[in-house]
C-alpha cells in the first residue's frame, strides 16, 4: 500500500516536473513576535472555546510570538488563502498539502531544526502526502479515520460492515435502512464506496480507492446509485448531521470521530467503530509558506506543535489521534490510551488516507479516473442519474 | 471731484479657482462626479460578469484537468448533460413554483394591508411582513429545518391531530416527497416561499395601493360583481407590481444555495454546482457556464416583465 502510494506520488512529482529546490531554513534565530496561521476551526485554540483546551497561551509566553489564527472551512478555502499569501502555516490536508507542493507554496522543511521530530509517530514520517523525493514540506499535526457511526439503541452490537449504508437491510429494530442511513455529500465519498468494493468485490482489482480505473470507477457509482435510494439526505455540515441523528431519525452515517464525541457528550445513544473494510481518513500537515515574514516563529511553533499538550488536548478536542504516539500515554494533557483506542490509534493501517485522485497513477498514464470527473458525476449520483 | 480709490478684489485661494473651473468648464465637474460610480459599475460590476462570460468559453482538458484557454462551446454542451440539465430544470422550476406560491399567498395579504389596514394596524402590517427581515437569514432556515424534521413540530401535530396519514400521503407522492418535509422538495418549497415572501408583498402592496378607489366603484355602478371587479380591474391594475415582486422572488430563488444545502433531499441547485465546480474540482469553465444560466433566464424574464408593464410604474 505504502509503495503503491509512494510511486503514484512520484508519477504525480514527475507531472509536476522539476519541484523547485527552495533553499530551507538553516538555522533559528529569535522569534519575529508574530505567527499567522491558517487552520481548520477547533485545530487552535486558546482557551476561549473552552477554559480546558488552550496551547496558544504558553506558546506565545514562551516565545513572544503572538499568534494569528485564519481558520479556512475546506482545503480549497486553503489553497486560495496560502496562494494570496500573508500566512506563515497551515494545517492542510492530504487533498491540499500536494496542490500546495505542486503550486510552490510552500517550502521544505529542515527537520534537523526540530528537536522532537524524532517524535513523530514513524508511519507518517516519510507519509506520501507532503513528502516529494524524499524532502518534507511539512511537520505532521493530526490525522483520524472516517469512522461508521451509528445509533446504540438500534444496533445492540456494533455493525461490522459498510453495508448498511450501502446496500438494502432489514436493520436489528426490525425497520429498514431506507431513509436512516447518510452519506457523504463530498465526491470523495466515491472512495469509500470503492474501498467497500475492494473487500466484497477483490476480482474488480481495486489496489487503492483513489486510484480507479473506468471498469473500477464505474462499479463504485453503480453502488452509490444503490445508496441513493437508501439515503434521504446527504451531510456536508457537522451540526447539521448531528441534527439529523438527533431529529431525522438517522441511525447510521460515516462521519468524523468529532460528531460522535460532541453527541457523546450531549448523552445522545451514539458509537462508532470502524467495520472489517477499513475506512477513509485524513491526515493534516503543518506546511510553512515559501514566503513566510515570520519563519523562526514558524519553526518554534512547529516544534511546540509536536512536545507540547497540543498533541494530547487537541486530540481529546478534536476526536482526532496525535501524530506523536507518546501523547497518549505520557500524560502531557487530558489524552490517555483509552481514548487514543477510541479515536483509531491503532487502526492506522486499515485507514487508507485522502489524496487527489490524478488521471497519472500507480496503473499507469491516464489509466485513472481524475478528480474533476469525480465531482461531475457524484453531482449526477446525488441528482439521481 | 472724488479720488479714485483702487479696487482691491479678494484674494483667490485654490477653492475659488477650482470653483471658476467648474464653472466655466461645468462638463468636467459632471465628469468627476459620475468617474467613481461609473468605474464601479463598469470595472467591478460588469467588468466581473465579462470574466465570468469569458471564462465560460474555456474548457477543461479531459486527460490533465487543468482548464484550456482556447475559445469553445464544449462547456455549453456540457450544461445538456442529462445530470447537468436536471440541475437547470430543478433549479427554474422550484424557481417558478415559488414564485406563484408566494403571489398566490402574498395577494390576500398585500390587498388586506393595502386597502382595509389603517393606522395602527397599518404600522403593524408593515412591522409583520418587515420582521423576519430582521433575523438572520441562517437562523430563520436551521429553524424551519427543525420545524420541518421528522421528530419535528409538524409531525408531531400531525400525529396529535390524528392526520398523519395526510402527511404520509403527502410525503409519499413521487418526485417531490421524502422520507421527511425535511429533506423533500416540498419542504425545500415551503422555506423558499416563506424566505422570499415578504419580496412579494411590498411591491404587491404598492401596486394595489395605487389602484383608484373610483374605478372600483365604477365597475359596481356598471353592474360587475366582486369576482368580476377582481379579475377584470383589480388584476391588471396590479400585475405590474405581482411581476416586479415575482422578479424578486424568482431571481432570490435561482441564485440561492444554502436553503437546498440544509433543507430538501441533496439534489444540488445552480447555486451549489457553481460552488462546488469552482471548488475542488478546478472546473472553473463548467461553473462559469452554469452561472451564466441563471443571467439569460433573468434577462428573459425581465424582457417579458417590461412587456407586461412591470417597470412603466419606476
Amino acid at each position: 500500500m505504502q509503495t503503491l502510494k509512494l510511486l503514484g506520488t512520484s508519477a504525480l512529482a514527475a507531472i509536476v516536473a522539476v519541484v523547485p529546490a527552495v533553499a530551507q531554513v538553516a538555522a533559528i534565530g529569535p522569534g519575529e513576535g508574530q505567527l499567522n496561521i491558517v487552520a481548520w476551526a477547533g485545530y487552535i485554540e486558546r482557551g476561549e472555546t473552552d477554559k480546558a483546551f488552550d496551547w496558544v497561551t504558553r506558546f506565545e509566553e514562551a516565545t513572544g510570538c503572538k499568534v494569528n489564527v485564519k481558520t479556512a472551512a475546506t482545503s480549497d478555502e486553503m489553497v486560495a488563502l496560502m496562494n494570496e499569501g500573508g500566512f506563515d502555516l497551515v494545517t492542510a490536508s492530504g487533498d491540499a498539502s500536494l496542490r500546495l507542493i505542486a503550486g510552490k507554496r510552500v517550502q521544505p522543511i529542515n527537520t534537523a531544526l526540530i528537536p522532537s521530530w524524532g517524535a513523530v509517530d514513524p508511519r507518517l514520517q516519510d507519509a506520501p502526502w507532503y513528502t516529494v523525493d524524499g524532502v518534507h514540506y511539512g511537520v505532521p499535526y493530526m490525522w483520524g479515520p472516517n469512522v461508521l457511526m451509528y445509533n446504540t439503541e438500534v444496533f445492540k452490537d456494533a455493525p461490522t460492515s459498510w453495508n448498511v449504508v450501502f446496500e438494502e437491510q432489514t436493520l436489528p429494530d426490525g425497520a429498514s435502512n431506507k431513509g436512516r442511513v447518510q452519506a457523504y455529500d463530498g465526491p470523495i465519498h466515491i472512495a469509500d464506496a470503492a474501498q467497500y468494493l475492494m473487500f466484497h468485490k477483490p476480482d474488480l482489482g481495486i489496489t487503492s480507492p483513489y486510484e480507479l480505473n473506468e471498469d473500477q470507477y464505474k462499479a463504485a457509482l453503480d453502488l452509490l446509485r444503490q445508496q441513493r435510494d437508501l439515503v434521504g439526505r446527504y451531510w456536508h455540515d457537522a451540526f447539521i448531521q448531528m441534527d439529523d441523528f438527533k431529529n431525522e431519525g438517522v441511525v447510521a452515517s460515516g462521519t468524523w470521530p468529532f460528531q460522535v464525541n460532541l453527541l457523546r457528550a450531549e448523552k445522545f445513544p451514539v458509537a462508532s467503530t470502524i467495520p472489517q473494510e477499513g475506512a477513509t481518513g485524513w491526515a493534516d500537515t503543518s506546511m510553512l509558506h515559501a514566503d513566510a515574514e515570520h519563519p523562526n516563529c514558524a519553526y518554534l511553533w512547529m516544534e511546540h506543535s509536536l512536545s507540547s499538550n497540543l498533541q494530547s488536548d487537541l486530540a481529546v478536542w478534536f476526536g482526532a489521534n496525535p501524530a506523536v504516539p507518546a501523547a497518549c500515554t505520557d500524560g502531557r494533557g487530558m489524552l490517555t490510551p483509552e481514548i487514543c483506542t477510541a479515536n483509531g490509534l491503532d487502526d492506522f493501517d486499515r485507514i487508507r488516507f485522502w489524496t487527489t485522485p490524478t488521471a497519472n497513477c500507480a496503473q499507469g498514464e491516464g489509466a485513472c479516473v481524475p478528480y474533476y470527473r469525480w465531482v461531475s458525476d457524484y453531482i449526477g449520483v446525488i441528482g439521481g442519474r | 471731484m472724488m479720488g479714485f480709490r483702487p479696487v482691491t478684489l479678494p484674494v483667490r485661494g485654490p477653492g475659488d479657482r477650482l470653483t471658476a473651473l467648474f464653472w466655466r468648464r461645468p462638463d468636467l465637474l459632471l465628469v468627476l462626479l459620475l468617474a467613481p460610480p461609473l468605474l464601479w459599475l463598469g470595472v467591478v460590476y460588469l467588468g466581473s460578469l465579462a470574466a465570468l462570460l469569458l471564462q465560460s468559453f474555456y474548457s477543461i482538458d479531459e486527460f490533465s484537468g487543468l482548464v484550456v484557454q482556447e475559445f469553445t462551446l464544449k462547456t455549453y454542451l456540457e450544461l445538456l448533460r442529462p445530470s447537468n440539465f436536471d440541475i437547470l430544470l430543478r433549479t427554474v422550476g422550484m424557481a417558478a413554483a415559488v414564485t406563484l406560491g408566494c403571489a398566490v399567498i402574498a395577494f390576500p395579504i398585500a390587498y388586506y394591508a393595502a386597502r382595509y389596514a389603517r393606522g395602527r394596524w397599518k404600522a403593524a402590517f408593515y412591522l409583520g411582513v418587515m420582521l423576519p427581515l430582521w433575523s438572520s437569514y441562517l437562523v430563520k432556515v436551521y429553524a424551519w429545518k427543525l420545524i420541518l424534521s421528522k421528530e419535528g413540530i409538524v409531525t408531531w401535530a400531525t400525529d396529535a391531530a390524528g392526520a398523519s396519514a395526510v402527511l404520509n400521503a403527502v410525503l409519499a407522492l413521487p418526485v417531490i416527497g421524502g422520507n421527511s418535509l425535511s429533506t423533500s422538495y416540498i419542504g425545500t418549497w415551503i422555506v423558499f416561499v416563506y424566505v422570499w415572501l415578504p419580496y412579494m408583498i411590498l411591491p404587491m402592496q404598492a401596486a394595489l395601493e395605487r389602484v383608484p378607489q373610483s374605478m372600483l366603484e365604477a365597475s359596481a355602478d356598471l353592474g360587475a360583481t366582486r369576482a368580476q371587479t377582481l379579475r377584470r380591474v383589480i388584476l391588471p391594475l396590479a400585475l405590474p407590481g405581482v411581476i416586479a415582486g415575482s422578479i424578486f422572488t424568482f431571481s432570490l430563488t435561482l441564485g440561492d444555495y444554502i436553503i437546498p444545502q440544509i433543507i430538501g433531499s441533496s439534489r444540488l441547485f445552480i447555486g451549489q454546482a457553481v460552488y462546488t465546480l469552482q471548488g475542488t474540482a478546478g472546473n472553473i469553465p463548467l461553473a462559469a457556464a452554469f452561472a451564466v444560466v441563471p443571467i439569460a433566464v433573468m434577462l428573459v424574464y425581465l424582457a417579458l416583465a417590461k412587456r407586461m408593464g412591470a417597470f412603466d410604474a419606476l
